[in-house]
């Protein structure tokens, strides 16, 4: 037996303490996710051709035959919807890769193993913003190209922040649901849920052209303040209606992921405790 | 601390709603040994483990690893214990060398030693070549191979592999079971659950039977064999009136009394030297012109164990252990 002190763990535990063990196991995760992206080109081409295609399709296709109320660019609501739409979008891919590492074991080893175990979590939801960020980037550039010319500076930040404050929410009903999806295979399904759950938000459309009660559906939907608040951030401000919801759209797309997180967050935790029984 | 003893459990209880997957089980395996769970689907065998591993809360009874409580000091649980669970829990899309490095570094090896650690598991679990492909492309025997490399990166002192051949093909068997002797030759404790008799009898120095959330036997394979009736020999003959003949030739061969179905025709009884036994019959029989139908030698089956030992058969179909079904659920993906 080529020897390793089983008690290894422990002494060094005691000398970085556990708050720097957190953040080295959280790392550790990340860099698990992300060499997993490296590792399947495939997958970061879906991850990020499918933005990119989304884009460039809605943009023409519908750019073309949509209008916005009052005398708006289309591309300039579009865009922003585009971009909430992946993030929202986002919440599935956290859900696939949760309920694959639950139904092949690989979390229960890491809970077997004397490391923190908020840190299989965390480091999840790390690497999921991290790729929300290359995912943005890539369809701003591709944005930029069709002619979208946001305003730059701290309301560009500022929208960048919100789109991944909503991306942050996700990963919780991401994370719980990945918990509580059977298997890889159904977590494909979350995407019949998630479809319509964006479409019906003023993402494609505004909410003002749609008949009344759908409209207040749409203007009430989470993503909705995300877009509105982002296109106002973007200087590029169009088809915004006259309802309080999206006359507060900033302040909207601020309190909707709080109000997202105060009850997915426990709930994923709750889930996660209930692993052992 | 131990006294000798590396898993101590009794009295353990868990209840799955209103079904209650342990019913106050006791378990003692000693240090450096390999000891086997023997029991159908639905016995318990994956909820026991999953409390010794700290990742069930028990309900009832008490339950030490290494001469620490489970309950009390999972932390310390865990810096001393490998699980190897009946899905291979390895990263598919990494390659084997970065499933055990990324292992090494959540065990807290640091970058280095995790690093060494790997390379040197790799070499003793026979993966070098395959190292840095992708598990995705490892055959099944490979896979279940890594696991056990990654169950084996502290040193664990106990190690539990539940089902560890399930759905293996029997050369992946034989790599799995080369393995785990390995192991255990290097001084490592050994849970292994199995369904499978042959397979406690070739790995464990003593087995405990499950049925039901109860340990109802514990003994050494060849105990537990022996209480079976070890191997018997079994003729089937074509005519009624042969049955009598058949009997006496087959009890001169046997170490006890034969058995007969009547309405089968069947004739049985306990042998040890097998292959002799069976040309014997065979010979003497054809020589008196009896026409036979079949027969055969028949090695003791857990379901033999089974229905010696609790007069049921093994179809756990009716009582599933909570923690397996879930686990079934997985097995579909």
């Amino acid at each position: 037996m080529s020897a390793v002190d089983p008690g290894v763990a422990d002494t060094r535990g005691r000398t970085h303490g556990r708050v720097y063990w957190l953040l080295a196991d959280c790392w550790n995760i990340v860099r698990r996710g992300l060499t997993a992206y490296q590792r399947q080109p495939v997958m970061i081409a879906w991850q990020l051709g499918f933005p990119i295609l989304s884009v460039l399709l809605y943009g023409y296709v519908f750019g073309s035959a949509m209008r916005v109320p009052g005398d708006g660019d289309y591309r300039d609501f579009l865009m922003p919807g585009m971009f909430v739409m992946t993030m929202a979008f986002g919440f599935i891919n956290t859900a696939t890769i949760v309920v694959y590492d639950s139904t092949k074991g690989v979390i229960d080893r890491f809970r077997s193993m004397p490391m923190a175990s908020s840190a299989v979590v965390a480091g999840r939801g790390v690497t999921d913003l991290i790729v929300a960020c290359a995912e943005l980037a890539i369809m701003m550039l591709t944005a930029f190209a069709m002619g979208w010319r946001p305003d730059g500076g701290w309301g560009f930040l500022a929208a960048f922040g919100l789109l991944l404050w909503l991306r942050f929410a996700l990963i919780w009903i991401g994370v719980w649901l990945g918990l509580i999806v059977p298997n890889p295979e159904a977590a494909g399904g979350l995407f019949a849920v998630a479809f319509p759950l964006t479409m019906i938000s003023s993402i494609f459309v505004a909410p003002g052209l749609m008949p009344d009660w759908l409209g207040h559906v749409a203007a009430w939907n989470p993503v909705s303040s995300t877009a509105a608040a982002t296109r106002e951030l973007f200087g590029t401000s169009v088809g915004g209606g006259d309802s309080w919801v999206e006359q507060h759209a900033l302040l909207m797309a601020g309190v909707w992921p709080v109000v997202l997180t105060a009850i997915f967050l426990p709930l994923a935790v709750r889930r996660f405790q209930k692993l052992s029984g | 601390m131990t006294d000798g003893y590396a898993v101590r459990a009794e009295g353990l209880r868990k209840r799955y709603g209103d079904k209650l997957a342990l019913d106050g089980f006791d378990l003692a395996v000693r240090e450096g040994t390999v000891h086997g769970l023997l029991g159908p689907n639905g016995a318990g065998k994956t909820t026991a483990v999953r409390i010794l591993a700290t990742l069930l809360r028990l309900d009832g009874g008490r339950a030490t690893v290494a001469g620490l409580d489970v309950a009390r000091q999972p932390r310390e649980v865990r810096a001393r214990i490998g699980l190897t669970g009946q899905y291979a829990a390895v990263d598919e899309v990494l390659t084997g060398r970065q499933n055990l490095e990324m292992f090494g570094r959540l065990f807290h090896l640091g970058g280095k030693r995790a690093r060494l650690r790997a390379a040197e598991l790799l070499e003793r679990f026979d993966l070098t070549e395959a190292a840095d492909k992708g598990v995705g492309k490892y055959s099944g025997g490979m896979r279940r191979r890594l696991d056990l490399a990654a169950s084996m990166i502290l040193a664990p002192a106990v190690l539990y592999l539940d089902e560890p051949t399930t759905g293996l093909d029997p050369r992946g068997r034989g790599e799995v079971w080369e393995a785990v002797r390995t192991l255990v030759a290097g001084g490592t404790t050994v849970l292994l659950t199995t369904q499978y008799l042959e397979e406690a009898d070739r790995l464990a120095a003593r087995v405990t039977v499950i049925d039901q959330g109860r340990a109802i036997a514990d003994d050494t394979p060849d105990g537990l064999k022996s209480r079976v009736g070890g191997d018997r020999i079994e003729v089937v003959v074509a005519e009624r009136s042969d049955v009598p003949r058949a009997v006496q030739v087959v009890a001169r061969v046997a170490d006890g009394e034969p058995e007969v179905q009547e309405t089968e025709l069947r004739v049985h009884a306990p042998v040890t030297d097998r292959v002799a036994a069976l040309t014997e019959v065979a010979r003497t029989l054809q020589d008196d012109g009896v026409r036979v139908e079949d027969i055969g030698l028949r090695r003791p089956s857990l379901d033999d164990v089974f229905l010696r030992l609790t007069g049921h058969r093994t179809d756990g179909a009716d009582r599933t252990d909570p923690a397996e079904l879930s686990r079934k659920r997985e097995a579909a993906v």
